[in-house]
This record gives structure tokens, C-alpha cells and sequence, in this order.
């Protein structure tokens, strides 16, 4: 119906020029909607256009000038990258502390999320109102009021010490004490493992119950069971999250500003913050946007090493090697 | 035999009993936290002798100017602005992905799960920029005009969940549609966004989840106090006293968590459908 609408519409529009409408109709006729595909996808295609791809190839010409907002970019070829790779002492340090951050939280948090949805797979009475509470803290995630909280529960008087005096230990200034901060920060999205759980858990219900009945026919032991069917099954969603989390770790932005604000002497400055700070603190946009198309690089490169990995971790079911 | 198993089940009981007591033992604190006084606050024990409930009434005031209320009627104003943008934006860019056949279709989709990807910060700095040079900075249009093209926080996401749905819907309902003479835009409005519902409330809880948490967003964008976000409030509020008084601190950003919490016992099983879409047989 439409498809003969639109070539009418066409038909009708292009009059004299027949021969040359005919071909363009004959090509777009190739395809059953081309006309309404495009009115439904454009305003989705003015904001990939307006809002990403426009931006970031911006972005890589700030990178390349010196840029306050309130002049005209000025252009500086090579120079803000550089005095980031030689002479930026603080943006080391800020790759460093991300970088710790990423390699504990992700593994840490991933491993909490995949013990927990083993044990809220069951089914026993009571379980839902388990997952909701374990979930919960995930909710609040990122909120400020979170960060609030945390702030408040490892200062030096807070929570955690009070908790750690039940047991007769004297707990530290956990947030103004550089070699705790970052961990206070871990700690915090350690424990909100939730969204990671969630797909865990829709994961697991996947996997056939056969295989395991018919590997405790065979004598497998829950350990042996654990490594040889779950793991393996699930390996494409722990790729998933590994994938998801990995990305979401390296801009984790609203905890650090908040709680530890960065410091101190820079422990917790995380690299969102440092690129934060430049560009709005100290409005140095092309500095600022030198530091993202590094940023990007880096999260590129990690997400396709981690895709290169996964040849020799992640089990396909159905690539030849099939169950039985 | 019965005997173990009942044991086992006991002993899964407690287990499960303690570790979500333990995720949930901070909260337990917050609540009774936001009920003390500061001198309380260091001492051991979930909740004070003498609740203070003038800690919510305090910190409700407590920034000169404005109350929490306007706050939260500013923040609910963005949140609704984004929320009907993005469904609308949304739904129409996923119709076509899912049932329309157009040049390029390929390409467009792989560039769109590639944007899921791409970090936010990439693209913050000309944003920015461009916004400020459009005199948009201080209003809520830098938040409200990328949902209404499909974009900003999650957009790229939200298309992706709902392509996944509607191509769950049976093919079959659009062409007898299409038999009696209805136009793409009929088949879109009359057949697939009604039986899209379910994930439409799905974007809209996510939707409304990250936009309330936006910190970043809120603090690049809102300068003046009078449109300040409830986020930006909690902000200033810990910045502006020198001797923070914890427990009305605590007691508003207990409040700012509450519209969230809320929404997830209101909708859970959308929740989950959120979070697992294109994680499992995507």
C-alpha cells in the first residue's frame, strides 16, 4: 500500500523529468519504506549528527588549539597533547588512580554480583523480598545522596569506625587518608553490584537444568559442576558486564567530586575529574578535549582487548564444540 | 532425608537474612542518622533516644532563598520535559529500526549500538560550547532538546530496548493494518505503540532514574540557584555550612532518594526487564 503511495507521490512530483525519476524510483522501490524510514528516523539522525557527530569532530579540533570560551580557538597544533604526555603530572596521577580504580571495582564487583546470583537463583520461599533488599543499594546508585551518605559513614568518627570499635580496632580518617580514600570509593560501588546481579541471574535461568541433572548423574560434585557447565555458560554475559562495567568504571564521575572531591593530595582524582576540572573549572576546553579523545582511546583499547580475550574465554554454545 | 533438606533451607534462610542485612545496614543507618543530632551522630547505635524530627523541617529550609520544595518542583519539571520527549523520540526512531525498510538501515543500526558505547565525556566540551553559544546555558534545553532527538542520557539505550521489543511483535497485526489502507504512521500509532506500553514504562522508569541522578549534567548547565536541581541543592547544601549539620543533611538527601525507591516498588518487573535487555540472547 505505501509503496505504491510513495512511487505515486514520486510519479507525481518529478512530471517532466520522467526518465530520471523513473530510475530514482526504480531504485528506492529496492526497499519497502524508504521514505517513511527516513521521517521516522530523523530526528534521531539530526541528533547523531548535531549532537554527536558534529561534536566530536569539534572536539578533536579543540584538541588541537587553545581554547578559553571566551576567545576564538587558537591553534596550537601538537601542543596540548604534548604537555599532557610530557609535562602533566596530574593527569599521570589521575590515569594511575582510574586506572587502580577500574582494576579492582570491576573484577571485585563482577565477582560479588555472579556469587550472590548464585545464591538468589533458587527458588525458596521469601526469595523476592531478598533480591529487593540486596538490590536496593544499586538503585540509589550514582545519586549525590549517596555520596553523602558514604561521606558520612567513613569519616573518622562515622559508621565504620563505630562498627570497628565493636571489635576493638581504632579505624582511621578513612576519606582524608590518601592511602584508604580510593578504597572507600571502591568499596562504595563494590556494593552496588545490583544491575550486574540482575543480568547475572537472567543469565543462570538460561542454562538447561539437564545438564546439570545429567552431570550429577555422572558424579559431578557442585565445585566441578560450578567450573565445567556454569562458568562456561555463562561466559558470554560475563563478558557482557565485564564490557559494560569496564566503560561505566573509567567515567565514574559524581562519587569522587562528591566524597572525597578528589583528594587527598590528589589519592582519588579521577580522570573524569581531572577533565571536569579543565574545562569547566579552568575553562581550558582544548586541553579539556585532548584529554577525552585520550580518555576515548583508552576505553577503545580496553574494550577491544577485552573482546580479543574473549576468544579464549568466552564459550559459544552453538560454534561446533555442542553440548553432549 | 526431609530433615536435611529442611535444614539446608533453614541454613539458606539465615544466609540470605544476614547478607541483606548487611547491604541494607547503611541504610538502616541513614534513616536513623537523619533523626539525630550531631553530638549523636559519632555514637554507636541505629537509631537516637529522642528522634529529631525538626531535622526535616530544618533542612527543608535550611538553604536561604529557596526551599527544598522548589527544588524538587524544578528538578520534576526537567524530568517531565525529558521523559515525554525521549518516549516520543524514542518510539518513532525504534519503529523504524524494527519494522521499516530503508536504504543504509544496517549502517545506522550499528552506528547507533556503537553511540551506546561512546563515553559522554567525548562530546561534553562541544556540547557545552555550542549550548552556551545558543544562550541555552541556565535552562533545561541542553537536558530537554537531545531527548527530543532521541539522544542525551540513556537515548541510545532506550532505542535499543524498544527495537528489541517491537520486533517481538508479530509481524502479522501490521500487514492486515497495511491491507486495510493504513499509513506507517497509523501502524505505529494504532498497532505498535499500544502494545509497546510495557517497555515505554520501562524507559520511562530508566529515564527518570538517570535524569534524577544526572549530577554532571546538572552542575554543567544550571548556575543559578533558582533552577537548581534537588542533586545541586544536596550540593550546595554541603558546601555552604562550615559545620555541616549532618543530620538535616542526611534527612534531605534520605528525602531525595525517596521518588527512586518509590518507583522501583512500584514497577520491580520492569526493572528487571531494563536491565537485562540485550544482555541475555540479545
Amino acid at each position: 500500500m505505501n509503496r505504491s503511495s510513495s512511487t505515486a507521490l514520486n510519479a507525481a512530483k518529478a512530471g517532466p523529468i520522467l526518465k530520471k525519476k523513473s530510475m530514482l524510483s526504480r531504485f528506492l522501490s529496492r526497499w519497502e519504506s524508504p521514505v517513511a524510514g527516513y521521517l521516522f528516523l530523523a530526528p534521531w539522525l539530526i541528533g547523531l549528527f548535531l549532537l554527536t557527530f558534529w561534536p566530536m569532530l569539534q572536539s578533536l579540533y579543540f584538541s588541537f588549539t587553545k581554547y578559553s570560551l571566551l576567545e576564538q580557538p587558537e591553534w596550537t597544533g601538537f601542543g596540548n597533547y604534548e604537555r599532557i604526555f610530557t609535562s602533566d603530572a596530574v593527569f599521570l596521577q589521575s590515569l594511575k588512580v582510574t586506572f587502580l580504580f577500574v582494576l579492582f571495582s570491576v573484577p571485585l564487583k563482577l565477582f560479588a554480583a555472579l556469587l550472590i546470583a548464585m545464591l538468589l537463583k533458587q527458588n525458596i520461599r521469601g526469595m523476592s523480598f531478598y533480591r529487593t533488599m540486596i538490590y536496593l543499594p544499586s538503585l540509589i546508585g550514582t545519586s549525590i545522596a549517596v555520596s553523602i551518605l558514604w561521606r558520612n559513614i567513613f569519616d573518622s568518627d562515622g559508621l565504620f569506625n563505630q562498627l570497628l570499635a565493636l571489635f576493638g580496632i581504632k579505624g582511621v580518617s578513612w576519606i582524608t587518608n590518601p592511602q584508604t580514600a580510593l578504597g572507600t570509593l571502591i568499596l562504595l560501588v563494590v556494593w552496588q553490584f545490583g544491575s550486574s546481579m540482575v543480568i547475572f541471574l537472567a543469565g543462570l535461568k538460561q542454562i538447561s537444568t539437564e545438564l546439570y541433572e545429567a552431570s550429577s548423574v555422572d558424579g559431578a560434585t557442585r565445585i566441578r559442576q560450578f567450573f565445567s557447565i556454569t562458568l562456561p555458560m555463562l561466559s558470554p554475559v560475563i563478558l557482557f558486564n565485564l564490557v559494560l562495567q569496564t566503560i561505566g568504571s573509567f567515567q565514574m564521575f559524581t562519587q569522587a567530586f562528591i566524597i572525597t572531591e578528589g583528594g587527598p593530595i590528589n589519592s582519588t582524582y579521577m580522570y573524569a575529574l581531572y577533565l571536569y576540572d579543565r574545562a569547566f573549572g579552568r575553562l581550558q576546553m582544548g586541553y579539556a578535549s585532548a584529554l577525552a579523545w585520550i580518555m576515548l582511546i583508552i576505553i577503545a583499547v580496553c574494550t577491544a582487548l577485552i573482546f580479543m580475550s574473549s576468544k579464549y574465554w568466552v564459550f559459544y554454545e552453538n560454534d561446533g564444540r555442542k553440548k553432549g | 532425608m526431609m530433615r536435611s533438606s529442611k535444614r539446608s533451607l533453614f541454613q539458606k534462610n539465615v544466609m540470605l537474612s544476614l547478607l541483606s542485612l548487611i547491604m541494607m545496614y547503611p541504610v538502616f543507618w541513614w534513616i536513623g542518622a537523619s533523626l539525630k543530632t550531631n553530638e549523636e551522630m559519632s555514637r554507636p547505635g541505629l537509631f537516637p533516644e529522642q528522634p529529631m524530627w525538626s531535622n526535616f523541617i530544618d533542612g527543608w529550609t535550611a538553604i536561604p532563598g529557596f526551599t527544598f520544595t522548589h527544588f524538587y518542583l524544578n528538578t520534576f519539571q526537567l524530568i517531565i520535559g525529558v521523559l515525554l520527549t525521549s518516549i516520543v523520540a524514542c518510539s518513532l526512531t525504534a519503529f523504524a529500526f524494527a519494522r521499516l525498510d530503508f536504504p543504509l538501515r544496517g549502517l545506522w543500526f550499528s552506528i547507533l549500538l556503537l553511540t551506546l558505547m561512546l563515553p559522554h565525556q567525548v562530546t561534553m566540551v562541544p556540547q557545552y560550547v555550542m549550548f552556551n553559544g545558543w544562550g541555552w546555558v541556565d535552562t533545561f534545553l541542553p537536558f530537554i532538546v537531545p531527548h527530543t532527538l532521541a539522544g542525551g542520557i540513556g537515548g541510545s539505550f532506550f532505542v535499543y530496548l524498544l527495537v528489541q521489543f517491537i520486533r517481538g511483535i508479530p509481524k502479522e497485526l501490521d500487514e492486515s493494518a497495511k491491507m486495510d489502507g493504513c499509513s506507517w504512521f497509523g501502524i505505529y500509532w494504532r498497532i505498535v505503540l499500544p502494545l509497546t506500553k510495557p517497555a515505554l514504562v520501562t524507559v520511562a522508569i530508566y529515564c527518570f532514574l538517570w535524569n534524577w541522578d544526572d549530577f554532571l549534567g546538572h552542575l554543567i548547565y544550571i548556575n543559578s540557584v533558582d533552577k537548581y536541581t534537588v542533586g545541586l541543592a544536596l550540593r550546595m547544601f554541603v558546601d555552604s555550612q562550615s559545620s555541616v549539620p549532618w543530620g538535616q543533611l542526611l534527612a534531605m538527601s534520605l528525602l531525595s532518594i525517596v521518588p527512586s525507591v518509590l518507583i522501583f516498588f512500584l514497577a520491580q518487573r520492569h526493572f528487571v526487564e531494563g536491565i537485562t535487555a540485550g544482555s541475555v540472547k540479545g
